[in-house]
């Protein structure tokens, strides 16, 4: 049971905890750092309870940090780099055909490795590439394997101007499978630790493309990917244009259609012990970003997406128009709290998967992520 | 010997106080100040060794015209000033 929550903003990371009390227990902020600066992403190791944030200033590029104590001390270390440009290399995104800039734009994704392999970090980035760190963030190496991959070239802005890999899960099983989602560019799938790579998008469907292309599994838009941790082969994505589920380790996908209020969204998170159950955080959908009639809601479903409960007890029911990004949706170890962050700065938590709902904050910066430790 | 100056806003993040770095081209000049202060190098440049897309480099008053490069020239008594475009933000 996790009793601290880290946030990414905008302006800032912020460090929520349980305080007890009476009649019960209440959630409250406890800690700013990095005030100001706009936060991509934060980790909690919970191995070994370093945490990391990523930073994006505007002028002076993207750095990350690192602190060994929960967050009281922080450190900067080495920020994913890319490998000098070939010479004459043709590296275009292909609907802008601007050049794909070899330098890191973004860190998308920040996941912590295998429990086998304790120092060991993934990091996903815009424009697309995947990065390892074996020391703790002291320094990373791209993935060569998957950024020289040639269909890699056919990834395309999704949201964004350039392609980015947004979603990292290790399998509990095995250290070296590895599976990653792109916008857009489908589900990417390694069982060697990174030596090898396939696209595993089977089964997506993107309506945002002309019908004979709609199922190619690389032109898919994932925003965002989960696993199981018990059930490692169930997977659950929130796409661009629906959600999907497999439970054959990402060897064929099933759309879910019967989410409530809608389809759409960014956010998804999967129980940890119990793969049929999983919530998405819904809006309208791609042209309108925004919660259905001015509600925001929760949806959860129980038995793998046959149906879905909408969820609304302790969130604004009407005139809302918070919308929640792909990483700012978390539960904890035990699938029993969940916390949901938005672009209009509110934060909720729940002690009952998502029964109810308690309002942390209405003020925070827009919220980018939201870890529990 | 070009004397070097850098935005007040880089600051919070890496120390960059004034200096003075031999050389006879923004490259020559700017990588001599990064080699005794490292942590600043990424502030200014990116991966490839270019200027950031919303930094600046001014050579005594004049916006540098190669940002890739940094091959623009420095007069021995030259003042490079590493500055934030307003296109950041």
């Amino acid at each position: 049971m996790s009793d601290r929550l880290y946030v990414a903003t905008r302006k800032g990371v912020f460090t929520i905890a349980r305080r007890k009390g009476r009649p019960r227990a209440r959630w409250a902020i406890t800690r700013a750092d990095f005030l100001a600066d706009n936060a991509s992403i934060v980790l909690p190791d919970r191995r070994e309870g370093a945490v990391y944030v990523a930073l994006g200033h505007g002028h002076f590029g993207v750095k990350l940090h690192r602190s060994r104590d929960g967050g009281r001390k922080w450190e900067p270390c080495a920020t994913p780099a890319y490998p000098p440009k070939p010479e004459g290399i043709e590296d275009r995104e292909p609907n802008s055909g601007k050049p794909i800039p070899w330098s890191t734009e973004l860190v998308w994704a920040l996941e912590a490795g295998h429990d086998s392999e304790p120092g060991t970090l993934w990091c996903g980035t815009l424009p697309g590439g995947l990065f390892r760190s074996r020391d703790r963030g002291s320094s990373w190496q791209l993935v060569e394997s998957l950024w020289r991959h040639p269909k890699r070239r056919e990834w395309f802005g999704g949201g964004a101007e350039l392609p980015g890999l947004h979603s990292i899960c290790v399998d509990p099983r095995d250290a070296r499978h590895v599976t990653v989602a792109v916008s857009c560019g489908g589900v990417w799938l390694t069982r060697d630790g990174g030596t090898s790579w396939e696209c595993r998008a089977q089964g997506m469907r993107a309506a945002y493309m002309p019908a004979e292309r709609q199922y190619d599994p690389h032109v898919q838009d994932p925003h965002h990917l989960v696993q199981c941790r018990a059930e490692p082969d169930a997977l659950w994505v929130q796409h661009h244009n629906g959600v999907f589920r497999s439970t054959d380790g990402a060897a064929s996908w099933e759309e879910i259609p019967t989410v409530k209020p809608a389809v759409f969204g960014f956010a998804v998170a999967v129980h940890p012990e119990d793969a049929g159950t999983a919530w998405f955080v819904p809006g309208v959908s791609d042209e309108q970003r925004i919660p259905v009639k001015g509600r925001v809601v929760v949806a959860r479903t129980r038995n793998g997406g046959s149906s879905f409960q909408v969820l609304t007890k302790g969130l604004p029911q009407e005139h809302a128009y918070d919308l929640t990004y792909r990483h700012a949706l978390d539960v904890d170890e035990t699938g029993d709290r969940l916390a949901f962050g938005t672009t209009t700065g509110a934060l909720w938590v729940s002690e009952n998967q998502g029964d109810s709902w308690e309002t942390i904050s209405e003020h925070l910066p827009p919220v980018y992520c939201v870890r529990f430790a | 010997m070009p004397r070097v100056t850098f935005t007040q806003n880089i600051q919070r993040h890496v120390p960059c106080p004034p200096t003075e770095a031999d050389g006879g081209t923004v490259r020559e000049v700017l990588e001599r100040v990064f080699a005794a202060n490292p942590r600043a190098r990424d502030y200014v440049l990116d991966d490839q060794g270019a200027v950031r897309r919303h930094m600046v480099v001014f050579v005594n008053g004049r916006q540098i015209r190669d940002r890739t490069h940094l091959s623009d020239a420095v007069p021995s008594n030259g003042e490079v000033c590493v500055m934030q475009a307003l296109s950041g933000g």
